[in-house]
């Protein structure tokens, strides 16, 4: 009888296992990737590294795996950092878990609990995300609930505690004094295209948005009366007909005092819209952008690129190459008025400009400069910017003569023939260095840069790849006069040259030589050349990327937010991998 | 008795996936909702490509693509999705760089990045070939001139499947 009973059983939980399995694996995935980025630092007296600090190898690395059935998914990322490599914060020493989370989607309902992603709008009042190549992740520890009640329409929920390096997700955490608020927010978004059925298929497209954040963190400060509540709220209209476009957000935040906007008790504002036109061959956006007092932290003490509730996206031009990406803008958050025009162009195919495959051209000017500020009552006198106060007032649409930056370049894109292709860049940049990154006094850098990227195909196999670039500075270079003591502030500044060649068989291989030379530099002992080779080597989704040599001192930046990499000299490697 | 069971189980672990497709909700450039797991085309092989209006090799891939994409099109029936990565910072900037360019694909905005999260993209290019069914088949990343000769080579072999 028991073993009939036993066998019964065994039968069912076979059956119910089959079929369970079936359903479980005919949908289920596992999928996931793997980098490693490793860095062996060696002395090197002509770039000045004297002393290694101690640290003869830095290492970053990430391994993530998600798993999917259906509706059903999940995933987790493991990072270590051992330590981590120069230019990181030194914080992230250390491995573990970082992030894990577990979602359902039916299409009417989402759930998510764990670490979240996420963005309300264009980012003015909540955006969560993680950017590798900065060491920034401010993932959204809680849960998430989305629902979709009608087709066109999206509500939001979130709830919970941001990232801090490897700080545990508790209150009083920080390691110091510091605590860490809890971020709350719900958003709305109805896409009348999509919700109304006589707009289907309408040339007019229009959608609304809304959304509400708010942060509870504890007053900690015996100084100051900080607000423990500080919400932020977002409205946002998309409008379309034809080729045109047009879009906007405004965020308004109430009184937010911090170590940001140095203790000043204003109220924020960002706006952002955009207006493009588009047609085949053609296309051209418009967009401005002004920000006022808008930084938005769980920590009100932070005064780095951590737990930042909000995103305020840089508008201008991201260049990619070598020098023009030298001088990369970063966000203000305390204050700008940005504008930016690009238009892209394509010469048709058979003209005579166009040739037989056509030019593509492409222009853009971007400008940022400060808002206007000026002083507000407080008591019987009147205070400007200063702690405690009302900070400052601020016209809206006035803009500062403080120019922050300004950037006007000219591309050609040009296939000639079969075998070779032609890209070349005019740029004509303003970088008020001090403001945006803190280097006191230093004069603003005014440089007309300039590259071309030529490639030519060998054979169906072989490429050949060569890029010349320059970097004139107007005023600083060779003779400009520099104090003794003010020398450090001088390193990467004046004229640079940089030629790369690179020869590449695909699919696999890829070998190149570079020279970054800053032959125009005012300190006669910064004059270095930074001499770098990398190998290459991809198949399929795995990339293994080995390169020695020297690596000037410089900022990388992704999406406005920026690192600062100091001069290394040493041999590097990236391992990474998808499945 | 046991080997029956056995065998059954066996054939239930063998069952095969059936799409690969994540179930992810994009845009596309008109602010419609696009279900990638709902993504078809009769059949005929899909491309996923993802790019940024900032990645010199993603453009220099995407031109080299559009030259060619007819020709794919005509004799295999793929069709290439162009997934942009661009953040609120450069979402305005697709459309009219798309169509400045010239390029015929479909494109989809991940402006939050769920999908590139999703299928484990660290950097772009990243280009993923999926069969008739959704099952993906091939995945390269980066961009080498002449790159997409192999994709081709792929794209010839799914074609040739059905």
């Amino acid at each position: 009888m028991r073993k009939h009973i036993l066998l019964l059983f065994a039968l069912v939980l076979t059956v119910s296992f089959k079929a369970g399995a079936q359903s479980l694996l005919e949908n289920s995935q596992v999928s996931g990737s793997f980098q490693t980025d490793a860095q062996y630092y060696m002395l090197d007296k002509g770039i000045n590294i004297t002393d290694l600090m101690g640290k003869k190898l830095g290492v970053n690395g990430f391994g993530k795996v998600n798993y999917t059935n259906g509706n059903f998914s999940a995933g987790m990322r493991f990072e270590a950092f051992l330590p981590e490599m120069n230019g990181f914060r030194s914080e992230l020493n250390g491995v573990g878990l970082a992030n894990f989370f577990a979602s359902y989607d039916n299409g009417f309902i989402g759930m998510t609990v764990g670490d979240i992603y996420d963005q309300f709008g264009s980012g003015l009042v909540f955006r969560t995300y993680e950017e590798w190549s900065l060491g920034m992740d401010n993932a959204l520890r809680g849960a998430r609930v989305v629902l979709r009640p009608t087709q066109g329409l999206t509500l939001k929920g979130v709830y919970g505690r941001q990232r801090f390096f490897w700080a545990p997700y508790l209150e009083r955490d920080m390691g110091n004094d510091d605590y860490r608020g809890i971020v709350r927010g719900v958003d709305a978004e109805w896409d009348l295209n999509q919700s109304i059925s006589s707009l289907n298929n309408s040339e007019f497209k229009m959608s609304l948005g809304g959304s509400f954040v708010s942060k509870k963190q504890a007053d900690q400060s015996s100084f100051y009366n900080i607000p423990e509540n500080v919400s932020a709220a977002a409205a946002r209209l998309n409008l379309g007909y034809g080729r045109v476009s047009f879009s906007t957000e405004y965020a308004y935040k109430i009184n937010d005092p911090s170590a940001i906007n140095n203790f000043i008790y204003k109220e924020g504002h960002a706006l952002m819209s955009s207006l493009s036109y588009s047609q085949k061959g053609f296309g051209a956006v418009l967009q401005v952008k002004r920000v006022d007092n808008m930084s938005f932290k769980s920590m009100y003490t932070g005064k780095q690129n951590d737990l930042d509730i909000n995103f305020i996206p840089p508008i201008n031009y991201t260049h990619t190459h070598s020098l023009p990406s030298m001088y990369t803008y970063s966000t203000q958050p305390n204050g700008e008025m940005a504008a930016q025009l690009q238009v892209n162009y394509t010469i048709p195919k058979g003209t005579a400009l166009g040739g037989k495959y056509g030019t593509k051209l492409a222009f853009n000017m971007s400008q940022v400069n400060d808002i206007v500020r000026d002083s507000v009552k407080f008591g019987n006198a009147m205070a400007l910017s200063q702690a405690g106060t009302l900070g400052y007032a601020s016209k809206f649409f006035a803009v500062s003569d403080h120019r922050f930056f300004r950037d006007i370049n000219f591309e050609v894109d040009k296939k000639i023939s079969k075998d070779w292709h032609l890209t070349a860049q005019y740029i004509n940049l303003y970088y008020d260095i001090e403001t945006i990154e803190g280097h006191a006094g230093s004069p603003v850098v005014k440089a007309n840069i300039g590259f071309m990227d030529v490639t030519y195909k060998i054979n169906k196999r072989q490429s050949l790849r060569l890029e010349l670039q320059g970097l004139w500075e107007n005023e600083v270079h060779k003779g400009y006069e520099v104090e003794e003591s003010e020398k450090k502030d001088y390193q990467k500044r004046g004229d640079w040259a940089f030629a790369l060649l690179e020869y590449s068989i695909n699919p696999h291989w890829s070998f190149s030589i570079a020279d970054k030379w800053n032959y125009g530099n005012p300190v006669e002992e910064y004059r270095d050349h930074y001499f770098t080779g990398t190998v290459t080597y991809i198949h399929d989704a795995t990339r293994v990327m080995l390169s020695a040599g020297r690596q000037s001192e410089g900022v990388v930046c992704v999406g406005g937010v920026c690192r600062t990499v100091p001069a290394s000299s040493g041999v590097s490697l990236t391992v990474s991998t998808s499945f | 008795m046991t080997l029956l069971l056995m065998a059954l189980m066996v054939t239930g672990l063998q069952a095969q996936s059936k799409s690969d497709l994540p179930n992810i909700t994009l845009k596309d450039l008109n602010g419609k909702d696009v279900n990638i797991s709902k993504l078809s085309n009769n059949g005929k092989p899909i491309v996923l490509t993802f790019w940024a209006t900032w990645c010199g090799p993603c453009i220099k891939e995407h031109n080299a693509l559009n030259d060619v994409y007819q020709d794919w099109q005509d004799e295999t029936g793929v069709k290439i999705y162009a997934v942009s990565i661009d953040d609120s910072r450069s979402t305005a900037k697709v459309k009219p760089m798309v169509e400045g360019k010239g390029w015929d694909f479909d494109i989809l905005l991940d402006v939050n990045s769920d999908l590139k999260r999703a299928m484990n993209v660290s950097n772009p290019p990243h280009t993923f070939l999926f069969d008739g069914n959704g099952k993906l088949v091939y995945q390269h990343t980066g961009y080498i001139e002449g790159g997409e000769d192999d994709l081709y080579e792929e794209i010839q072999k799914v074609a040739k499947k059905k």
